[in-house]
């Protein structure tokens, strides 16, 4: 299954990068390769494997329902790049 | 024309519910509603690069719980999925959620419309991560020049039940979603606080011509947060999708907002522009297993459930209708029951909770949980009713005194001077005056006009101010004019 050139502009969009002609050709050529490498995977004879949900066998690791110490606000705005009045602030949005 | 002469409506309601838990669902942070902004968060529930999320026992056991609640399945392998999209509300880029594999599936619940009960589906209920909240500059989101975020809220557990599209009215809708809240309510998943988005409504409808069996275009209206905005929402866009059919138009699949102001929706996106998720298994959390002796612990622990108490209420003697307003919500339930323990005149209690007790709450906007009067001194201030110390009158006068005082019924009847006038000897003497200043009643009682009476009985309780036994004035007046 090859990834048509109409695939790589929706990922694109979807993770709101705006790629050039010439890179939009670069990673169809670049997806494709790595799709046709993960292919061999195809071959295999899954018949009666489970699904993989995780890589490692761990199962139920949970905490109990107690609080714990939130952040200081001085230190939960530190990276903000835009914060006031304890909101961090975002251009307009739609 | 209403649409339903031509028209029958199909209708799926998904609803999120903020569970009841102290700590959001991946980290130690507090759940607490209306803290400052951004007071109560972490690396986990901000996304910072390489915190990791841990699960919160507390809303597994909710979840198993509502599942049970609901006749769900439980399903013995669970796993938790990253739905990824971009919108400033989710600091991740991605909500952990569940996909293919939900906690819970396959249940109902009944409802009862016209005294028709009617299963409705449950297809599936599963836990994920809360949004934060967006507060816009400007007055609506497409006026904002920029908009603040408050990630409190970010990382609160929710649980998602989605309905199979079952229900055929707006009735039957708002019945589903009254019982779905109630049995939430009932069974402690959540403290079911709707003025503070505690629950949240997405519905799906759709129209088909009567007597198809083929689905119509379905249209998703999103965050509806009351029933009555259901209401107004649906009546709005089943007619707006009646109005297209009849013109030989269709509605186009989309999602649409519902402008609560102006009482229309409007398109957010349509299924061209539909997002695309890309789910995939979460990393950062390994599976969960949940064997039979962990599902046995949850039930029990279930408390009786609103279905199984309307049912004992109704047994005490109550009607259907009262017995439905007595366990509209638990703490009203709670209520009655606590006053039940010490008045077991049922119908008598019901009345007086549903009539004056109500009436002095609602006009004070106070929830029941908070009423200045306790359940068992209503109780007693009935008990004093039933035996005779006070009238039913003097009752209203002294249940309204123990609204502002939160004193004991006796207390204010004494204080007050309020006790009923029971004695033969005390009574008889303001009879015989009443007799003696109303000849002409007298008379006409004496010739035949039963009505008379009524009016002399009136004279003694104004005499007395409402404090005569009103049997015992009945009695002596019919003597000492026979």
């Amino acid at each position: 299954m090859k990834i048509s050139r109409k695939e790589v502009e929706h990922v694109a969009d979807l993770a709101r990068l705006k790629l050039t002609e010439q890179e939009i050709e670069l990673y169809t050529e670049q997806l494709n390769s790595i799709l046709e490498y993960a292919a061999k995977l195809q071959q295999i004879d899954t018949t009666n494997v489970e699904p993989t949900a995780h890589a490692v066998q761990l199962y139920n690791v949970l905490r109990e329902d107690e609080i714990t110490d939130s952040m200081e606000t001085e230190k939960v705005f530190e990276n903000a790049p835009w914060a006031e009045d304890g909101y961090f602030r975002v251009p307009k949005i739609v | 024309m209403a649409y339903s002469d031509r028209y029958e409506m199909v209708c799926g309601v998904e609803t999120h519910v903020e569970m009841a838990t102290k700590t959001k669902i991946f980290c130690g942070c507090s759940t607490e509603f209306g803290k400052e902004p951004n007071s109560q968060v972490c690396p986990v529930c901000l996304g910072m690069p390489g915190a990791l999320p841990v699960l919160n026992r507390e809303a597994v056991n909710l979840a198993i719980k509502a599942g049970l609640a609901l006749n769900c399945e439980i399903a013995e392998f669970s796993k938790f999925d990253r739905k990824n999209y971009f919108y400033p509300d989710v600091p991740k880029n991605f909500q952990t959620s569940q996909y293919d594999l939900p906690i819970c599936k396959n249940g109902w619940l009944e409802i009862t419309v016209d005294e028709n009960p009617k299963r409705i589906g449950i297809t599936r209920a599963h836990l994920e991560e809360d949004a934060g909240k967006l507060v816009h500059s400007g007055e609506t989101i497409t006026s904002s020049s920029s908009s603040g975020v408050d990630y409190n809220r970010s990382g609160v557990p929710l649980l998602e039940i989605v309905s199979e599209p079952d229900m055929r009215s707006i009735d039957e809708v708002i019945a589903y979603l009254e019982e779905l809240v109630q049995i939430i309510n009932y069974a402690g998943i959540s403290d079911c606080k709707m003025e503070q988005g505690s629950v949240r409504f997405d519905v799906n409808v759709s129209l088909r011509p009567i007597g198809s069996k083929e689905f119509g275009v379905r249209t998703e209206i999103k965050n509806l947060n009351s029933f009555n905005s259901v209401r107004r929402c649906l009546e709005f866009e089943v007619e707006r999708h009646a109005e297209l059919y009849d013109e030989g138009q269709s509605p186009v699949q989309e999602t649409r907002t519902w402008d609560e102001v102006k009482g229309i929706t409007l398109s957010l996106r349509t299924k061209e522009e539909a997002e695309d998720y890309r789910y995939f298994p979460e990393p950062d959390l390994v599976p969960l297993v949940i064997d039979k002796q962990w599902v046995e612990r949850i039930k029990a622990t279930m408390p009786e459930l609103p279905a199984a108490k309307r049912n004992r209420f109704q047994a005490l003697g109550l009607s259907a209708y009262d017995a439905g307003v007595l366990t509209s919500s638990k703490a009203m339930a709670d209520y009655f029951e606590q006053a039940l323990a010490k008045f077991d005149d049922a119908k008598t209690l019901a009345n007086w909770v549903m009539g004056d007790l109500s009436g002095l709450l609602n006009a004070h906007s106070c929830p029941i949980e908070d009423s200045p009067i306790a359940p068992e001194q209503l109780a007693d201030l009935l008990g004093l009713l039933q035996k005779g110390e006070i009238s039913g009158k003097i009752a209203k006068t002294v249940i309204a005194e123990m609204y502002q005082t939160s004193k004991d019924a006796a207390t204010i009847i004494k204080e007050k001077g309020l006790a009923q006038i029971s004695d033969e000897e005390t009574l008889g003497k303001i009879v015989d005056e009443v007799i003696a200043q109303n000849p002409k009643s007298v008379a006409d009682y004496q010739s035949g006009k039963k009505n008379a009476l009524g009016f002399l009985v009136g004279q003694v309780m104004k005499a007395t101010k409402g404090q005569a036994n009103p049997g015992l004035v009945n009695k002596l007046l019919k003597e000492k004019l026979s």
